[in-house]
């Protein structure tokens, strides 16, 4: 297995190792580069996940500290911690559930199809749909999604059966059980699916696709990817002629260590890759690294999200199988006959009984709360996921106050929602109770957004330098040779669960950075 | 549709301090909850009145009539055990316990756990909502209780699924009440 000097700048340093980093350092390994990946996180294989939510969440959440702000519930339940996202090898493809939706076209062009909307701070992708769908299918076929390439759909589950039948009933006309990076029947030396639930765990039969064992093992077998677990990066730095030319990170044993680079990549997800910028600043870049737009940080996205739950009068058992079991798309078209911009999905989710005691309500007690839980076996559940508008003020700053043991200032995220978030979600909230009610819910549940799974925006892409962070192919507008490569340069975040599109921008960005290189340009 | 015995399994303990405290051993010496705690004898730093006080305000704060007394008495006895080594925690818990007797002796002239009437109880513990302590003591709850391997069954949640082969041949998909299509 590849290991590289600390002093070899030759080698392409990629900071995080999920859904972006994780396929961006195979790509470059498979096209010659050599590439060394430094992940925050420790190294837990298949067997190492546990079937047990809190146990689980010990071993793979990223509870690091962080602080929040604004009007959003999180910041009140959950002071510390704003996302729900992983700090391990693969980052948070180990957690995803696996859905794998393409954005549509207008999706791409979030100002020119809704128009301005005030308070919103909606920009354009500077890359249409049919130039990503090359990379869509590319990314579908690695990734092993049902629905494409002639891989059957999952079977549903009772938790999708339930969904089905208040769809039909609701006359929704595009309901099946999704397009899942989850083998249906074996396929690239993996297994299939064997219905375990526990998705968010860390797939036991490794049936779900994750870098953990897809992208990395095949990166390294190349002999030109390094993995290093345990190494949280500090800071970018750059030569004197504005070129990124190292990183600073803290070693497992918190020791600093600079590994010099050809080029840096950027992938810790939407909280961490800004602040990471934001703690590089320097005399050259005094408001941090490739900030000279100030949108560092800024239109932080989360999906307008939201989840609800129904009691019938017999079992359901919604845990069994699959989390995210089935989806419903009739809502994701923009139809602003609804009193909002944009649209979003209803997809099944379930949760144990210890989550779903710590999520339902949170901060509830007393008989109105437990005689939900009582009914637990009896309910089925969905979530929303909608596409929520990039606004300036939601953002991640640098905490002035609170410190990480490395003695850098933490994240800070802020959110308020937009009142278009706010119509949307309730709009979502009244399907999913007529869905459910329909086929016979005797109780139903509005439940508050979880901690943010889906976290975008904070680096954006534009094609000018004043209005985002980086251009088309992901590189940061002011430096040379450093790229964004997670969902943080989102432009909008679409009615989408944002993985696939992840992985599909990783893979083009590693064509054209393997083509800067041969050419010399980096 | 496979359903599931939901007798609470008796089959293990989860608690640090081993047997003498494990769920197990509070049904086998048919321990409840009660003013006398005979249950608490062997704390090491809370008093068995202040514990007796925390279990009873734990059923009132998530009731489950089904539940058992011992497994809200296994959610607070790990605060014995933090007590004795977190002189800030040990303080907010015995002030707090005190503060929800100090309630009911002022409203109806008895301790907390010897209050019979739940409404009661439940209106000092709205009264005290708002306090560090009943908020540290939910948020623990919400953990400790449900955190159980033993009362999974009793909500009809069957936990790990790995170790049986996942649901695929075991019930994902049998529902058999939904309208047809």
């Amino acid at each position: 297995m590849a290991q590289f000097d600390l002093n070899d700048d030759g080698v392409v340093v990629i900071i995080g190792s999920g859904a972006g980093g994780g396929t961006l350092g195979n790509e470059l390994a498979q096209r010659g580069a050599r590439v060394v990946i430094l992940e925050a996180g420790g190294r837990h294989e298949i067997e190492d996940f546990i079937n047990d939510e809190w146990a689980s969440f010990t071993q793979l959440a990223w509870a690091d500290t962080r602080t929040t702000g604004g009007s959003w519930r999180v910041a009140r339940d959950f002071p510390n911690l704003p996302a729900w996202i992983v700090k391990a090898v693969g980052g948070t493809t180990t957690h995803w559930a696996g859905a794998s939706l393409r954005f549509t076209a207008h999706e791409f062009q979030a100002r020119t199809q809704y128009g301005a909307i005030a308070g919103a701070n909606l920009l354009d992708w500077p890359i249409t749909l049919a130039e990503l769908e090359p990379y869509y299918a590319q990314a579908e076929d690695r990734m092993g999604v049902t629905g494409t390439n002639g891989i059957p759909r999952l079977p549903g589950n009772n938790n999708y059966k339930v969904l089905a039948a208040g769809a039909r009933k609701l006359g929704y006309k595009e309901f099946h059980t999704g397009n899942m990076a989850i083998n249906s029947e074996p396929r690239a030396e993996r297994t299939s699916c064997h219905q375990l639930g526990f998705c968010f765990q860390g797939c036991k039969m490794g049936a779900k696709w994750s870098t953990l064992y897809t992208e990395i093992p095949a990166g390294e077998a190349t002999g030109r990817l390094e993995v290093r677990p345990n190494s949280m990066a500090i800071r970018i730095e750059h030569d004197a002629q504005g070129r990124a030319s190292g990183v600073v990170y803290a070693d497992a044993e918190g020791r600093q260590q600079r590994q010099r680079a050809r080029l840096v990549a950027v992938a810790g997800n939407s909280i961490e890759s800004p602040r990471l910028l934001l703690n590089s600043a320097s005399a050259r870049f005094p408001d941090g690294l490739a900030n000279s737009s100030g949108q560092v940080g800024r239109n932080y996205m989360r999906h307008t999200t939201g989840s609800v739950y129904a009691v019938f009068e017999k079992p359901v058992h919604m845990y069994r199988g699959t989390t995210m079991a089935g989806i419903v798309r009739d809502e994701a078209a923009h139809d602003p006959k609804r009193g909002f911009a944009g649209g979003y999905e209803l997809e099944t989710l379930s949760l144990g009984l210890p989550f779903l005691a710590a999520f339902l309500d949170p901060g509830a007690w007393g008989r109105g709360f437990t005689s939900a839980l009582d009914s637990y076996d009896h309910m089925a559940g969905l979530w929303i996921v909608g596409e929520d508008m990039p606004q300036a003020e939601n953002r991640v700053t640098l905490d002035p106050r609170v410190k990480d043991r490395h003695g850098m200032p933490v994240a800070s995220v802020h959110f308020d929602d937009h009142a278009n978030d706010t119509a949307m979600r309730r709009h979502a909230y009244g399907q999913g109770r007529a869905l459910y009610e329909a086929v016979g819910a005797t109780r139903s549940f509005e439940t508050t957004p979880y901690p943010s799974t889906h976290n975008l925006g904070t680096n954006r892409m534009s094609a000018s330098p004043r209005d985002g962070v980086v251009d088309k192919w992901g590189k940061a507008h002011d430096l040379p040779n450093l790229y964004v490569s997670d969902g943080s340069q989102f432009t909008s975040g679409a009615a989408c669960n944002p993985t696939l599109t992840i992985v599909a921008l990783a893979i083009r960005q590693a064509e054209h950075i393997a083509g800067r290189m041969a050419r010399g340009e980096v | 549709m496979r359903q599931i015995d939901k007798r609470a399994a008796v089959r293990r303990r989860v608690f640090l301090r081993g047997a003498a405290t494990g769920p197990a051993a509070l049904a086998a010496a048919g321990f409840a909850l009660g003013a006398e705690a005979a249950w608490a004898g062997d704390l090491r730093v809370l008093t068995p009145a202040t514990m007796a006080t925390l279990a009873r305000a734990a059923r009132d704060i998530f009731p489950h009539d089904r539940l058992a007394d011992r497994y809200y008495i296994a959610a607070v006895l790990p605060y014995d055990d933090k007590a004795a080594s977190d002189k800030v925690l040990r303080a907010l818990i015995e002030e707090g316990a005190a503060r929800l007797d100090a309630e009911a002796q002022a409203r109806h002239g008895r301790a907390y756990v010897q209050l019979v009437g739940e409404a009661d109880r439940v209106a000092i513990l709205q009264a005290l909502e708002a306090t560090p302590f009943f908020a540290r003591l939910r948020g623990d709850l919400v953990v400790s209780l449900y955190n159980q391997k033993e009362v999974w069954p009793v909500f009809g949640y069957e936990g790990a699924s790995y170790d049986k082969g996942g649901y695929i041949e075991r019930g994902f998909n049998d529902i058999d009440w939904l309208p047809e299509a």
